[in-house]
């Protein structure tokens, strides 16, 4: 179970910028979140970040029932 | 030394007169103010979204490194969040150190960072609708001017 947060034009593509969804892994985050195909997509653009419990991870990481996990389009700067 | 993201307006003078008191031992205190523009009508309201947490550490870490490369004695970074009117002070870079060159640096280096690299995500609101904005090339080249050897 993590607390899932989208950023920028990943939270208009889906309608939500934070939900609780269930998993151990972020593989399984992304499986569930791939009900919706648009987000999938986005989720797997080019340079799409993710951050587990504000740290940027890079590949496979283990989720515990507190994890926030983050998935962050391209930064624009300020 | 510190990184704030904040919804409410700030005051540059008064956060520039802060940052300068009280410095024997500082010769030069620079600082930069960015406004938002409104692009000829294009933008009626930006719309900026930072990750409190990951943002502010991010900032935070890059400005260190500004302070060990330039030699700063301090620094202080204040960023606006949330939706931002055209004319409205959007971020405030102050630097200080002993001499003028590494002050001036730093504060350039340290929004070239800021335009171009840091996590925020930002998004024009106008009269033709909503869109996201990415950087420019300007942007890019600017802080890839740092990264020569």
């Amino acid at each position: 179970m993590a607390r899932v947060l989208l950023f920028g034009r990943l939270a208009d593509i889906a309608g939500w910028r934070e939900r609780v969804v269930d998993g151990a892994s972020l593989a399984d985050i992304r499986t569930a979140l791939s009900a919706d195909p648009d987000l999938a997509e986005a989720l797997s653009g080019k340079g799409v970040q993710v951050a587990v419990d504000k740290a940027i991870v890079r590949g496979e990481a283990a989720l515990t029932a507190t994890s926030e996990v983050a998935f962050m389009p391209p930064m624009s700067g300020g | 030394m510190s990184v704030t993201l904040q919804t409410e307006p700030f005051e540059p003078g008064a956060l520039l007169t802060a940052f300068s008191a009280g410095r024997a031992e500082t010769g030069a205190v620079a600082s930069f103010t960015g406004l938002a523009r409104a692009e000829q009508g294009g933008t009626d309201i930006l719309e900026l979204e930072a990750y409190p947490g990951l943002t502010d550490a991010e900032i935070a870490r890059i400005a260190l490194e500004a302070a060990g490369r330039f030699g700063l004695q301090d620094w202080l970074i204040v960023h606006r969040i949330g939706r931002i009117a055209p004319g409205e002070a959007i971020v405030f870079v102050a630097t200080a150190s002993a001499h003028r060159r590494e002050a001036f640096e730093a504060c350039d280096f340290l929004m070239d960072y800021l335009k171009s690299r840091a996590p925020f995500w930002k998004k024009s609101h106008g009269p033709d609708g909503a869109r996201w904005i990415e950087p420019t090339d300007r942007d890019r080249t600017d802080v890839e001017r740092w990264e020569r050897p």
